[in-house]
């Protein structure tokens, strides 16, 4: 005789949902788009800056001086630039707390893993988000230490700004490195405009290929913008 | 070939087997034969359950009702996919979408919003919850008024039976890297948010649905976009984009994020 399984459920108990505002994931994703957008905005500037490299070492010793002194004499020197750094700090922190917080309502999500599970849709670029976005957090640390403080630049602390820049990448490790940043970095703003338009809540169909077009327009100026010193001057372009 | 003879299937299945919420689970490896390419995917379940039965063994139990893909109570993974390698529920799947001698891995919505109940079968009770949350509106109702009495602009009736089509089946929750349920919550929250009958509701509704989703062990959204691709109803995106533009507007109206 065949047995007869009884299976008696019981419904789980009501959770009580979190009250805070900073608990909604929602609104955890909108701190992440708004500091992610301000940080583009300042990449956006960085990279043009960058471009003081062709102009030779007095233009861009000259560009890395003028950054330290904007709004001189009516602020002391260097306000304006401590002002950009504070802002772009807290947009690092809040973004990483908004990133690691999802992670982790994320992992909780999804206790028991598939045995076999395909992707249907998703790009590489959202795939890699997260991961990306380590690795990015790191980029920034050596990057600051390299050219900001000379500390790990092959040419030492003392030196001027263009001095670090012809020494990091004429060597050929860091170089990769920093190309390999890059596109990490473009691929991880691919995802992030579009998910910022829609945290924001501004995509909708009619948009869709647009403001697909305008992350893969932003996030391609960005890289292949940051790669044209490195490159120029690791093929001996700029010396 | 006649007419009379039809083509069938060999097929390797390998089910998770699980006996209740408690326990662990594993995939079994099971066998079916003569699956004609005309059955639907639970009816070919239903054949390996009869085998099971009168082989004195567990069949294994999975979740359906309607079989006319619009209740929403199937739905398991196959092999990797929710719902399986077609846009619909699983009970509209034929075993046409599959090969002679597939194997298939067929594994329950796997969520921590979604506690197993037995083998295939998920307690999706969170999302009644969600519903209950907030997802209703608190006009009296009565008789159908006449169709004309509260004109409704069309772009926004049909945005709203794009969003009404959902039918809570779940894939959203089991195809996203995030576990999220945000589809499904945008999907609930837009059908009443875009209709006049749903305004005095509008703020306090998506911040209640969003409270309750975060708090069933639902992930948060990343816009990754797996959940509307394998959505039986093809709810889109757009309306997970509008769920946000609701809420961040409830904020800045004020609206107090409390249940």
């Amino acid at each position: 005789m065949a047995s007869v399984a009884t299976v008696t459920t019981q419904p789980a108990q009501r959770r009580a949902p979190k009250t805070g505002r900073f608990s909604n994931s929602v609104v955890k994703k909108t701190v992440m788009a708004v500091s992610g957008i301000i940080m583009i905005l300042y990449l956006l500037a960085h990279m043009v800056g960058n471009l003081h490299a062709f102009g030779g070492a007095e233009e861009f010793n000259g560009y890395s001086h003028w950054i330290r002194t904007i709004g001189e004499p009516a602020v002391p020197e260097q306000t304006t630039l401590w002002i950009i750094r504070l802002v772009l700090l807290a947009s690092v922190v809040l973004h990483f707390w908004a990133a690691i917080s999802l992670w982790r309502q994320a992992r909780r999500a999804r206790p028991v893993p598939y045995v076999t599970k395909k992707r249907v849709q998703q790009s590489f670029a959202s795939r890699t988000v997260r991961w990306g976005g380590v690795i990015l957090a790191l980029f920034i640390i050596w990057h600051i230490l390299d050219l900001t403080f000379g500390v790990v630049n092959p040419a030492g602390t003392g030196t001027t700004p263009y001095d670090r820049l012809i020494a990091s990448f004429s060597n050929i490790p860091i170089t990769l490195f920093y190309v390999a940043s890059m596109l990490i970095l473009g691929w991880h703003i691919r995802h992030g405009v579009f998910a910022a338009t829609q945290t924001l809540g501004q995509t909708n169909k009619k948009r869709e290929r647009a403001v697909n077009a305008i992350a893969y327009v932003v996030a391609t100026l960005l890289t292949a913008g940051f790669l044209l010193v490195p490159l120029s001057i690791a093929f001996g372009l700029i010396d | 070939m006649t007419s009379t003879e039809t083509r069938t299937m060999s097929l390797t299945l390998n089910i998770w087997r699980q006996r209740d919420r408690t326990k662990k689970g594993k995939m079994v490896t099971y066998h079916v034969t003569d699956v004609s390419p005309d059955m639907s995917f639970l009816e070919m379940l239903d054949v390996l359950n009869e085998k099971l039965i009168l082989e004195d063994d567990d069949p294994i139990a999975f979740d359906h009702d309607c079989r006319e893909g619009i209740c929403g109570s199937c739905g398991v993974m196959i092999d990797g996919i929710a719902h399986g390698p077609e846009q619909t529920a699983t009970c509209q799947l034929h075993m046409r979408s599959f090969k002679d001698g597939d194997v298939l891995d067929i594994e329950p919505w796997r969520s921590g919003g979604f506690p197993v109940v037995k083998d295939l079968a998920v307690d999706r009770s969170a999302f009644d919850r969600i519903i209950s949350a907030a997802g209703f509106i608190s006009a009296p109702t009565g008789t159908a008024p006449d169709a004309h009495a509260t004109p409704v602009p069309k772009n926004d009736s049909d945005a709203a039976f794009d969003a009404a089509t959902c039918i809570g089946c779940g894939a959203c929750v089991a195809a996203c890297p995030n576990g999220s349920a945000m589809l499904f919550t945008a999907a609930k929250v837009a059908h009443l948010g875009l209709m006049p009958q749903g305004q005095p509701e509008r703020d306090s509704r998506v911040l209640k649905m969003v409270a309750q989703q975060d708090a069933e062990d639902f992930g948060g959204c990343s816009n990754i976009g797996e959940c509307s691709a394998v959505c039986p109803k093809g709810i889109s995106m757009e309306t997970i984009s509008r769920l946000n533009h609701d809420l961040l507007g409830a904020l800045r109206a004020g609206a107090v994020p409390s249940s």
